[in-house]
């Protein structure tokens, strides 16, 4: 059981790393960008704008706490 | 070849190259410090578990429809390689520290000597798992990004040849100089991945979601200009935070 968490944890870390903010901003990305298609749209600038800004938040975020310490 | 498969080439090249110059560094470590026979063992152990990691994932992705492998690995490679930038960015702007082959080397150089094998002809666990960990771990990274380059591109074997030219390249240089290639500019390299990483990331992903991108295959070489651009922007604006709040703190 250990092992299976154990890997579990290795693979979150390898794919998702430091900061999970960044994943979620591409998935919710990912998944309007996919409704607005459905929907007869071609936005094909969300995503970009949904990484732009979760890479900034997470940026921002480092900023903040080194200053805080 | 066409732009796409210069861009295939180049980035497992370069992501291979810094892998490898990092797996070097812990090889040449334990093999200084422990002995080569259960470090070189380590190796091959690792190499033989990639190349059976290979085996399994690289037929079975292949076999996948590309619109879902598109979707899939696009979004896969763009959190992979968001984490690349988002940490090369620390590095240039000075709120994280430059990767040092040099320390690195010295650390565990300094940790393998604190336990010496009793008998050097016996076989030694722990130049055997330091060798395995160091060359699986940052190994699993290059395979990772050949596999999905490949299969997405549609030519694993393209990416694996620009990994093999950067491993056979670096252990080459590695066994002429015989330290820590503290040269190779790994920060820089790091940086140059992460855009390629992410920007191939926005590029498949956004099209296995259905986008069409506005000039087709020419957005690519835009993408990467783009997020070039705005990751050089970060950079240098948090470079300016963090000295402003070295002056304010003073």
């Amino acid at each position: 059981m250990s092992a299976i968490k154990n890997f579990l944890a290795f693979l979150y870390d390898f794919v998702v790393g430091d900061d999970w903010r960044m994943s979620l901003a591409v998935i919710v990305g990912l998944a309007f960008t996919a409704m607005a298609v459905r929907s007869g749209l071609n936005p094909w600038w969300l995503l970009p704008l949904f990484v732009v800004a979760g890479l900034g938040v997470s940026l921002r975020r480092v900023v903040r706490r080194n200053r805080e310490s | 070849m066409n732009a796409g498969a210069w861009g295939l080439l180049l980035s497992s090249f370069l992501a291979s190259a810094v892998e490898t110059v990092e797996a070097f560094t812990i090889v040449l470590a334990a093999g200084i410090t422990r002995g080569w026979k259960s470090t070189l063992l380590g190796v091959v152990a690792a190499l033989g578990v990639l190349a059976v990691i290979v085996a399994l994932l690289g037929p079975g992705l292949v076999a996948i429809p590309i619109d879902v492998l598109r979707l899939v690995v696009g979004a896969l490679l763009l959190i992979f390689g968001l984490q690349w930038l988002r940490k090369a960015i620390l590095r240039a702007s000075g709120y994280k520290a430059m990767h040092d082959e040099v320390a690195i080397f010295a650390r565990e150089a300094a940790e393998a000597r604190e336990n010496p094998p009793t008998d050097p002809s016996a076989f030694d666990q722990y130049a055997f798992s330091l060798s395995f960990k160091g060359v699986f771990l940052e190994g699993l990274e290059v395979v990772f990004i050949v596999l999905t380059f490949g299969a997405i591109h549609g030519n694993i074997p393209l990416a694996a040849l620009g990994a093999a030219i950067a491993v056979v390249l670096v252990v080459i240089v590695g066994l002429v100089v015989r330290a820590p290639l503290s040269k190779v500019p790994e920060n820089t390299l790091k940086f140059t991945v992460g855009i390629m990483l992410t920007s191939f990331g926005i590029f498949w992903g956004a099209e296995g979601a259905g986008i069409m991108w506005p000039g087709n295959d020419a957005a690519l070489p835009v993408i990467v200009l783009v997020t070039a651009a705005c990751a050089l922007v970060a950079a240098g604006a948090m470079k300016r935070e963090r000295e402003n709040d070295v002056v304010a703190t003073a």
